[in-house]
């Protein structure tokens, strides 16, 4: 059994339908990247996996269990999935160090001693010990970006959710980031990215799925999706990256 | 026939002034503190998901800041008795700054909230925060940091404001005046150096909240 | 039990309501004329005028209304004049609205881009023909929700003028009260026609503040 899986999910945004029956299932230890134009629906469908979107129709089962937009359920499901913003979103009143311990401490109940040795594990981890007492206005983009990542680990997720985690950042400071989600890819981190990123995907991820108008248009290993697509409209979007 | 100032004979009685100040910033202390803290409460519930709720609490806000603050004091020292409710001189007029407050806070602290970005918030969704320890946490604080100057405003004026619950004989700055000026018969000079205590008192009032502010939303550690 | 009715409360509260609305609106009016002078005077650049101008505006914004009225109603008679409470709650009414509202329209002066200035006078317009034709229409669109939304305080400020002995709608509800013994009706009432007045007008404002939102600058 898959660790997500998504069955017939449809959503619409008053009038426009941005999915339209979307069936996807992700194994654990699986990196899947959605690509696509923009408008193609891939972040709100990566959004709908941790129920930052509420899905209109279909199913989603997350380890076992059936998602529903109970308040009780999402809350639990967050604890599995976690997320990566592309904006970042650190909490600007926060150091780096508090911003990466405060949920383990207010919604797991650990003592804050342990949220600060999971805190500082995982800061060392993406590589930033040194900046643990730094605002996110003192850090770099790159440098926020990571300390976002460390701030979703350390709730240990079964999933990590990355929407286009790179994109707000600065050409020279993508690599850095970049860095840390392969490395996690490799520890087998279960990942579903959205991304622009189209060398990176074909390098790091085990499944590409790309959509188009709201739906699969195809799936597969990235090479054999990249060399030869069997749709116009991956073809052209291929074409177009080139 | 020219008229002769004598603010000399305001002195004998500078105890009653300095009592009515005591008094005023017990008052204003009490209902800022109380006022505030409404305010935050309110804010919350004009954004919960009960829409009645949110509607109760709006009723409140606009019956509050469409109607004068001497008719709200007058209506809770001499209209409540009516329903078995009798409060003190005190009582009433703290109670009256504190609902008073309580509308304009909530109103000044809401926008203070909805002015948290919304990634903020997702990003305490994904992190498995209930929407309670998402206020706690995550928007309070910002929100308050950001209208705390408005807020700060509006209470300077509820300060200045309490000298009408003289007319409700609460023994604050303006009766003190108001019984000086009933005994030496210097009605403009006792108002005209109480106006200029008031005034001191409004600035200081100013620099003390943004100390606060400073002290609340100062960053605790420096790199 | 009380030999009046509800009506003959709420017929003598419509009455002295009247007193309310003219006192709002008088000072509403003058004090916006010597806020406007102010707004001139002030806008035209002279250091100590300046200065003048803003512990004018300190003055009124730190003390209480009440304060002010007392010491128009008590400080007048003194240089010899003879004064109704009537007008002296308007002459401190207009001057406390004056102060308030030459700080809101100074702030939407302020928010005009020294460009105008610089291309009007570019034109050879002087100080008050770019005041009247370029800084002033442009800055009164700006304007106009703040001032609307001040109103409610000017009609909310009149009831302090109950406190010199002005019989508007607050007075004649105490006086009401003190013959009917009913505070809990005669007040309820008095808050009624207050918020009938002031509730249109703060909606007014926000309906202004939200049209004038997409103009643009």
């Amino acid at each position: 059994m898959s660790l997500v899986e998504l069955h017939a999910i449809h959503k619409s945004f008053g009038e426009l339908e941005v999915l339209k029956g979307i069936d996807l299932s992700i194994d654990e230890g699986q990196v899947i990247a959605l690509i696509g134009k923009s408008g193609s629906g891939k972040s709100t469908l990566l959004r709908t996996i941790n129920g930052l979107e509420v899905i209109d129709d279909g199913v989603i089962i997350v380890d076992g269990k059936k998602i529903s937009d109970r308040d009780a359920d999402l809350l639990g499901l967050r604890l599995q999935v976690g997320m990566v913003f592309q904006q970042f979103n650190l909490f600007p009143h926060y150091t780096a160090l508090e911003n990466v311990m405060l949920s383990p401490q207010v919604v797991k109940k650990q003592s804050k001693a342990e949220a600060k040795q999971i805190a500082e594990e995982m800061l060392a981890k993406v590589g930033l010990a040194d900046k643990m007492m730094h605002y996110p206005d003192q850090l770099s983009g790159g440098q926020q970006q990571r300390v976002a990542i460390a701030r979703a680990l350390a709730m240990k997720p079964k999933v990590l959710l990355c929407d286009e985690v790179t994109s707000a950042l600065d050409p020279e400071l993508v690599n850095e980031v970049l860095a840390v989600v392969r490395q996690l890819a490799e520890e087998g981190m279960t990942l579903v990215m959205v991304t622009h990123e189209m060398r990176f995907a074909r390098e790091v991820c085990d499944k590409l799925v790309f959509m188009h108008q709201g739906r699969i248009h195809e799936t597969g290993d990235p090479e054999e999706v990249f060399s030869n697509p069997k749709t116009p409209e991956l073809s052209s979007f291929v074409g177009g990256l080139a | 026939m020219a008229y002769k100032f004598d603010f000399g004979a305001i002195v004998p009685h500078w105890q009653l002034l300095f009592d009515g100040g005591i008094l005023t910033t017990e008052l204003t202390v009490i209902g800022a503190v109380v006022g505030v803290g409404l305010g935050i409460m309110g804010a919350w519930a004009r954004a919960s998901r009960a829409p009645v709720i949110s509607q109760i609490v709006g009723v409140y806000v606009e019956l509050i800041r469409n109607t004068p603050f001497l008719v709200q004091l007058f209506f809770i020292f001499f209209g409540l008795p009516a329903l078995g409710v009798k409060l003190t001189e005190f009582q009433a007029a703290v109670l009256a700054m504190i609902v008073n407050l309580g509308a304009y806070s909530t109103e000044i602290i809401r926008a203070g909230i909805q002015a948290i970005p919304q990634g903020q918030i997702e990003a305490a969704q994904s992190l498995a925060m209930n929407r309670v320890q998402i206020f706690r946490c995550v928007v309070i604080l910002p929100a308050l940091k950001k209208i705390w100057p408005a807020l700060s405003s509006q209470i300077v004026i509820v300060m200045l404001g309490s000298s009408v619950c003289s007319q409700i004989a609460a023994e604050e700055l303006t009766f003190g005046a108001n019984y000086i000026q009933a005994l030496n018969f210097r009605a403009f000079e006792v108002y005209f150096v109480v106006t200029g205590l008031y005034l001191v008192m409004s600035i200081l009032l100013r620099m003390g909240l943004k100390v606060l502010g400073n002290f609340l939303f100062e960053r605790r550690r420096h790199v | 039990m009380s030999e009046f009715s509800l009506w003959d409360i709420v017929y003598n509260l419509l009455l002295a309501a009247r007193w309310t609305v003219l006192l709002s609106l008088t000072a509403f009016v003058l004090g916006g004329l010597v806020g406007l002078l102010l707004l001139m005077v002030r806008t035209a650049g002279n250091p100590w005028v300046i200065r003048l101008v803003r512990g004018y505006v300190e003055l009124f914004q730190g003390t209480p209304l009440l304060m002010q009225l007392f010491i128009v109603f008590f400080g007048l008679p003194l240089i010899g004049l003879d004064v109704s409470p009537w007008v002296a709650a308007t002459l401190g009414l207009t001057l406390f609205t004056s102060a308030f509202l030459t700080e809101i329209w100074r702030g939407c002066v302020e928010s005009i881009g020294k460009g105008q200035w610089e291309a009007s006078a570019s034109l050879g317009m002087n100080f008050t023909q770019q005041m009247r034709y370029i800084v002033l229409p442009q800055a009164l669109r700006i304007a106009i929700p703040p001032t609307v939304g001040f109103s409610v305080q000017v009609v909310k400020g009149t009831a302090v003028a109950s406190i010199i002995g002005f019989v508007e709608l607050t007075k004649a509800g105490t006086m009401i009260t003190n013959a009917t013994y009913e505070p809990f009706t005669v007040y309820g009432c008095v808050a009624v026609m207050y918020f009938l007045i002031c509730y249109p007008l703060s909606l007014f404002a926000r309906h202004l503040e939200g049209k004038f939102r997409h103009v643009a600058r």
